[in-house]
């Protein structure tokens, strides 16, 4: 099991693979044997506070994956701890119903509880930050009120006894190898996620949504099969819970309890499985250590958390990934291999025709953007896109990738027409892009960022990934795969494993391309690619470009240098003020009069 | 009943406002949403009846103390909890950071205060009904905060400022406003505003630590149904919001109502997501 952010063992050479393995492993390791050592001690205290760290870390493992890695503050999440509590304690008292059979109860906590995990976390579909946290925090005080008002089922605020589980699982270390081993499953089916393409995905819409949905991320589904993940594991949690406490009262389910939650994962840094797991274990055994502390718990978490967003926004996670901080080479060259293109465009379907744009234009409130475009971009051409500043290419490019809908004309692919308003639906039609500000994750390293671009060709379902089955294994290496010899194309195979916001900007700029190259694009629409690159870069970022065009994928250039696109393009369209301003060859365009007045200079 | 519903659902009403107030004034000047208005409001209460029923100072000094109190918690929050983050502000940093400060505050007051709710002293003894301080006294301070508002944004020089930098606070700096200065100005105003709400309403809502998420929710309410930055919006909103839940109460009970108000935020902010008067505005790529 891996840090998802920290490592990638494939990028290493071979003969160190074992060793850097090792290396990784050697902190669960470590975890392994105390945990399972532990009732050696022969101490119960301890063992009830191992007991409650195993618990927190159930709900914590499911919420790192929608606090950490998908970035939506649920600061809430102690409600769906209640409602698993409460869901055990009720069914197995019988006060609803018949008495139910404590396992099964729980795993009832776990339906239940992954059922209004999608009820909380539905609003961040549409909602951003501080909105959805809100949400949470409404929810969770909904919870306890209802907990406290609905007598006849909860006790009010007299509360409920918790269950006890039988044999083999009785209370003392019994139970405590049941959470124990409940928390070491709910660990290795986060990691497996965390490490699967679906991670990957929550880590993209976290820190470059834009760039997600560009390659086919659909972020609704996502989310809602994260929330039920997370959901069930937090009605788990709330099973256990119940039992530890042995009686529940809404005063358990304090707004404090779920501050902890959240905090043991920023502190253990967003994106990593180890940091907030160590996260967890330190909140919760810190305060039964030092007494007097107890009283001033949450005022110390709080205290690390702002801390920790000032000071160490990386986290514990960033402090252990050492492997990142050694220094990189100075003097980095890109060298492309266009001869390369070969294997990664390799497609069955043959190339795909033309895209179409008829009569398109586009207003911002009161502002033209784009005003009646016309334009095809064929396969296997560079078709250049050049224009001063706000004349709308960008805003052509966004209508074609599918993020602005126009107000008149259409866009057509091969005579069929594009959906608008569906940027996710156009990695499907294989048009793949890049950004003029490059659209990356920081944290994670630079082939887990390119194997991003190939999320859509992934076969394996959530669940096969979670259990790691062999087609989530088979996507994983050919994904990899496909990503290295993306990276080896682009000229940055050497940098795989470097987090990405170590890389220079133009190798930002080739790692996107690379990216873009995942999807085995039939179209690929470049926006601005050569800005802040070199001379020599430029040049063979050229080369590049063209060799994409020639492997039988139709570009889209939107560029400034006019030098490259008189190089490399095979027609260019010229845009003024959000129209036309002139079509053809290169040659046409740049004995284009009004071209030259209005644009070119000369 | 409904005289009952109506002072009672105004006076909570107007409560609410001025916190989504407080909310929209720190909203404008650095476009953060910030934790620390239900803590603002909390205190409001707590620092009154510290300063009037414990320390046994005169209610004026009181009240001017504690609106000191809360202008300068506006600018520590401010230095502390927002200016460090404001340079990526769409990594939404502040949520986490103006959280920890609260809930900082509020653990203090936990446990200097305690964690029983207290009572808040009556300072002008007349009544009964409706000119009974606990209600006209959120609702006074409402119409001041409001008016005094709309007075300073609209017809004073630093008040457009404040608008200028609401509106483009990039531009503004372009133009040499002192978007830093504007901005801690804007915060101590938020400050004072937030105590002021929790001041007036504590003879209600008693002065109790636990309030401050109770207002962080119920604050924020109006914000979401009038749209962020419109104060005029907030006022509507917390009052429509006082009014339903109070009627709610009467009418089905406490928890029911609860569970009403979260279910009617819920679907406004799925349905309009800009707020019931707000504009959509988004442009992402």
């Amino acid at each position: 099991m891996m840090d998802a952010t920290a490592s990638s063992p494939a990028a290493r050479p071979r003969a160190a693979g074992w060793f850097a393995r090792l290396e990784g492993a050697l902190p669960w390791l470590a975890l392994a044997v105390i945990g399972v050592g532990l009732p050696l001690l022969d101490d119960s205290y301890i063992g009830v506070i191992a007991q409650r760290a195993c618990i927190y870390w159930i709900l914590c493992a499911g919420l790192n994956l929608v606090v950490g890695f998908a970035g939506q503050i649920a600061i809430g999440w102690v409600a769906l701890l209640t409602l698993g509590a409460y869901t055990t304690a009720v069914l197995t008292a019988g006060k609803a119903t018949a008495e139910w059979h404590p396992y099964l109860a729980l795993m009832a906590s776990a339906v239940a509880g992954a059922v209004f995990g999608v009820v909380v976390g539905l609003p961040a579909l549409r909602l951003r930050t501080f909105y959805f946290a809100m949400t949470t925090l409404g929810f969770a005080t909904i919870v306890t009120q209802v907990a406290l008002a609905w007598n006849s089922v909860t006790g009010g605020g007299v509360g409920t006894p918790g269950p006890v589980f039988p044999w083999p699982f009785d209370p003392g270390w019994g139970f405590y190898y049941f959470c124990l081993g409940l928390a070491a499953l709910a660990t290795w089916m986060t990691a497996n996620i965390a490490s699967s393409r679906f991670g990957r995905a929550l880590v993209a819409i976290r820190d470059a949504e834009v760039a997600a949905e560009a390659s086919g991320i659909a972020k609704p589904a996502l989310l809602i099969t994260v929330f039920l993940f997370s959901g069930a594991l937090a009605g788990v949690a709330g099973g256990l819970f119940s039992s530890l406490q042995s009686y529940i009262t809404p005063d358990a389910f304090t707004f404090d309890l779920s501050v902890l939650f959240f905090i043991a994962i920023l502190i253990g840094g967003r994106g990593s499985i180890m940091g907030p797991l160590l996260g967890t274990i330190i909140l919760t055994a810190l305060p039964e250590f030092a007494a007097p502390l107890v009283a001033w718990s949450t005022f110390l978490y709080a205290a690390l958390l702002l801390v920790i967003v000032l000071a160490i926004p990386g986290g514990i996670a960033d402090l252990l990934d050492y492997k990142n901080r050694r220094p990189l080479q100075q003097h980095r060259e890109i060298v492309p291999r266009p001869e390369l293109l070969a294997h990664v465009l390799d497609r069955a379907g043959g190339p795909g025709g033309v895209i179409e744009l008829k009569d398109i234009a586009l207003h911002f409130g009161g502002v033209r953007a784009i005003d009646g475009i016309d334009l095809e971009i064929r396969a296997g051409e560079v078709h250049g896109l050049i224009g001063p500043n706000g004349s709308g290419k960008t805003t052509t490019l966004n209508v074609i990738s599918g993020y602005y809908a126009p107000g008149t004309g259409h866009a057509r692919l091969n005579g069929a027409d594009l959906p608008f308003n569906a940027p996710s639906a156009r990695a499907g039609y294989r048009i793949a892009r890049t950004f003029q500000t490059p659209r990356i994750v920081g944290g994670a390293s630079v082939l887990e960022n390119v194997m991003i671009g190939g999320t859509i060709d992934g076969r394996g379902s959530f669940t096969e990934s979670m259990l790691a089955l062999p087609r989530h294994r088979r996507d994983e290496a050919r994904l990899r795969e496909a990503g290295m010899l993306a990276l080896a194309t682009v000229g940055l195979d050497q940098l795989g494993a470097v987090r990405a916001d170590r890389l220079q900007h133009s190798e930002l700029r080739f790692m996107e391309i690379a990216r873009a190259l995942m999807l085995r694009p039939a179209f690929l629409l470049l926006d601005e690619p050569a800005a802040g690159l070199s001379a020599e870069e430029i040049k063979r970022l050229g080369a590049l470009i063209v060799a994409i065009s020639r492997a039988g994928t139709g570009v889209l250039l939107v560029e400034h240098h006019a030098d490259l696109i008189f190089e490399i393009c095979d027609r260019v369209t010229v845009l003024n003020l959000g129209k036309v301003l002139a079509a053809g060859t290169p040659d046409e365009i740049r004995s284009h009069r009004e071209v030259v007045n209005a644009y070119l200079g000369g | 009943m409904l005289a009952s519903i109506v002072s009672h659902g105004l006076a909570l009403g107007a409560v609410y406002a001025l916190i989504g107030i407080t909310y929209n004034v720190m909203f404008s000047a650095s476009r953060v949403f910030s934790f620390t208005a239900g803590m603002l409001g909390m205190l409001g209460g707590v620092l009154g009846a510290l300063f009037i029923s414990k320390l046994g100072l005169p209610a004026i000094a009181g009240f001017v103390l504690v609106l000191v109190c809360g202008a300068v918690l506006g600018i520590v929050t401010e230095i502390v909890t927002v200016r460090p983050v404001l340079k990526s502000i769409e990594q939404h940093l502040y949520v986490l950071s103006t959280l920890a400060f609260a809930l900082m505050v509020q653990q203090v007051t936990a446990i200097e205060w305690g964690t029983e709710a207290q009572p808040f002293p009556r300072l002008i003894p007349i009544g009964p009904g409706w000119l009974d301080q606990q209600f006209w006294l959120p609702m006074l301070a409402c119409a001041v905060t409001i008016v005094g508002l709309e007075f300073l944004y609209r017809r004073s020089l630093v008040g457009r400022a404040f608008l200028a930098i609401a509106e483009d606070s990039y531009a503004a700096r372009a133009l040499g406003l002192p978007e830093q200065r504007l901005r801690l100005a804007s915060y101590a105003l938020a400050g004072m505003i937030g105590t002021l709400a929790g001041f007036s309403g504590a003879e209600m809502q008693l002065a109790y630590f636990g309030n401050q998420a109770v207002l962080n929710f119920y604050g924020f309410v109006p914000v979401a149904l009038g749209g962020m930055g419109s104060n005029r919006g907030a006022v509507i909103g917390g009052l429509a919001l006082g009014l339903f839940q109070q009627a709610a109460n009467f009418l089905v009970g406490g928890i029911f109502a609860a569970v009403a108000v979260f279910v009617v935020f819920i679907l406004v902010l799925l349905l309009r997501p800009e707020g019931l008067a707000g504009a959509a505005s988004a442009r992402r790529v």
